[in-house]
């Protein structure tokens, strides 16, 4: 953020790098249950991220002081493969960076699974990022959150999240790298649709409180269309064999 | 963290009607004592003391690489240890994801902030110093993002700035102050028994279901933190960004009374 050397002007005739308007999100495509092991998964192409997301459990919560006698535990672990950014081979496995995202992520998912059917058991959500192009967090949430669904465990919300982040003066929707190392601000938000509660909220940079309240609205906006590319994955399977079905008869 | 369900059920049915510890108001801080360069061994030094919350934070400054997206400038590490002697729950060994958050968000907000003009920290051509901010939790009783924030501008505010001259780091003498480049502070606010509340103290916190740090200076916010289960709608969110900014004013003043000039 605000690194000064060699900035590139992020928006030119109001469209950004890659031609988006600051209101346009980036393609999104949802698979839903790639990974035949786990309860349920997903699989996210955000533009050029790619991320995995897989959920196992409800199980029973080990190491046993980890488990709660009135609600299942929820675990989280977001990793970023060490091949995944364009710079450097990255080291694999936990930094402190991935610590924080886990938490944070894992807090969302705590706000909507109804743990306390499931005392003594823990629900584990992996989130692998494969391939990195900025707002990888948001991409894994809304990822997991398909995954989640597409396992049955209940909820009474399926989140979605997405990131609004300031070049120069304007709200942009959805920051790429590039845009996410030259912005003025990234703030990831993550709101369950139903309700519209905010279920994760981080922010860094430089927003005025006007600002803050038109980020969270474009938020709202672009919500809408992710919810409906989330559900779309869940209901694909399921409408392909209702075509063979068709077909059929 | 883990309080008997009778002082829990004491403290909701006392928050319901609008009371607490001490008779403190619903949006006003404990009591905060700064007490700076306690450790005149360290660039720079603070003691916060808030409520019960004791949070130690000490600056070190060393000669070395820039990062390399920003060879130009200084850097800033911030780590956060949550000690084994300050609450009965806090275990020794790696960081844990409250001590890695804590650290993450504090750093945020001196970062996005502009806190230390970190221009001013270039060197020469592949040296700069790098600024170690450490916060040691001396006593656990809630609220640490916001006494850690604190302590930990106040440090820097008060931070002397080494020289670096024929190789050698000079720490002592006729040394001037850490160059800072702007003041922002944090609120962090949480709901509790259905009420929001500003500055959690430890027995509060234990059953808090959502919280929300706002690192703010003047006109931004510079860093905000959304943590728990629990969650906020929008309506509130801009609530709390309004109210921060209003009471960030005291906070900066605290600061500002600090140093002698």
């Amino acid at each position: 953020m605000g690194n000064s050397a060699n900035k590139p002007e992020l928006i030119i005739d109001g469209r950004r790098l890659d031609g988006r308007t600051p209101e346009q999100l980036r393609q999104i495509k949802i698979t839903a249950n790639p990974i035949r092991n786990a309860a349920g998964s997903a699989f996210i192409e955000w533009g050029n991220n790619k991320i995995l997301a897989a959920v196992y459990g409800p199980r029973e919560a080990l190491p046993k002081h980890t488990q709660d006698p009135n609600r299942a535990v929820i675990k989280c672990r977001y990793t970023m493969a060490p091949f995944s950014s364009l710079e450097e081979h990255g080291r694999p496995g936990m930094n402190r960076r991935a610590i924080e995202i886990s938490k944070v992520t894992r807090e969302v998912f705590e706000n909507v699974i109804l743990t306390d059917l499931f005392p003594g058991n823990e629900i584990s959500i992996f989130i692998e990022v494969l391939q990195s192009d900025g707002g990888t967090r948001a991409a894994g949430i809304t990822c997991a959150s398909v995954a989640l669904a597409a396992s049955g465990i209940p909820m009474r919300d399926m989140p979605f999240a997405v990131s609004v982040g300031k070049a120069s003066d304007t709200l942009i929707i959805d920051m790429n790298k590039i845009e996410d190392n030259y912005s003025n601000a990234d703030m990831p938000v993550a709101i369950n649709p139903r309700t519209k509660e905010i279920n994760l909220l981080q922010m860094d940079g430089e927003l005025t409180p006007e600002e803050v309240h038109r980020g969270l609205e474009m938020i709202q906006k672009a919500g809408e269309t992710i919810t409906k590319i989330q559900r779309e994955a869940l209901k694909a399977p399921y409408e392909k064999v209702n075509e063979k079905y068709k077909a059929s008869i | 963290m883990n309080i008997s369900t009778i002082t829990e059920q004491y403290i909701r049915e006392r928050l319901t009607k609008g009371v607490r510890e001490n008779g403190r108001g619903m949006m006003s801080f404990r009591d905060i004592n700064l007490e700076i360069g306690k450790i005149p061994n360290a660039e720079g030094s603070a003691e916060i003391n808030l409520g019960n919350t004791k949070v130690l934070v000490g600056i070190k400054m060393d000669v070395g690489e820039p990062m390399r997206d920003k060879p130009d400038e200084g850097s800033i590490m911030t780590g956060a240890e949550l000690l084994p002697l300050a609450h009965h729950s806090y275990d020794a060994g790696p960081p844990s994801a409250e001590a890695v958050e804590l650290a993450r968000v504090v750093d945020r907000g001196i970062r996005a902030a502009n806190i230390i003009d970190v221009k001013k920290l270039f060197i020469e051509e592949g040296k700069s110093w790098n600024v170690f901010i450490d916060l040691y939790v001396l006593n656990y009783d809630g609220n640490l993002f916001d006494s850690a924030t604190l302590a930990a501008v106040a440090a820097l505010y008060n931070s002397r700035m080494p020289k670096y001259e024929g190789e050698k780091v000079i720490r002592e003498g006729n040394l001037e102050k850490l160059p800072i480049g702007n003041l922002a502070t944090s609120c962090t606010y949480a709901k509790v028994a259905g009420t929001t509340v500003l500055d959690t103290d430890g027995s509060e916190e234990d059953f808090a279901d959502v919280r929300m740090t706002i690192s703010n200076d003047e006109k931004h916010v510079r860093a905000m933190q959304k943590g728990l289960g629990g969650a906020f709608t929008p309506g509130e969110v801009d609530k709390l960004v309004e109210a921060s900014f209003e009471k960030s004013k005291e906070l900066r003043k605290i600061i500002q009374g600090t140093r002698g000039d």
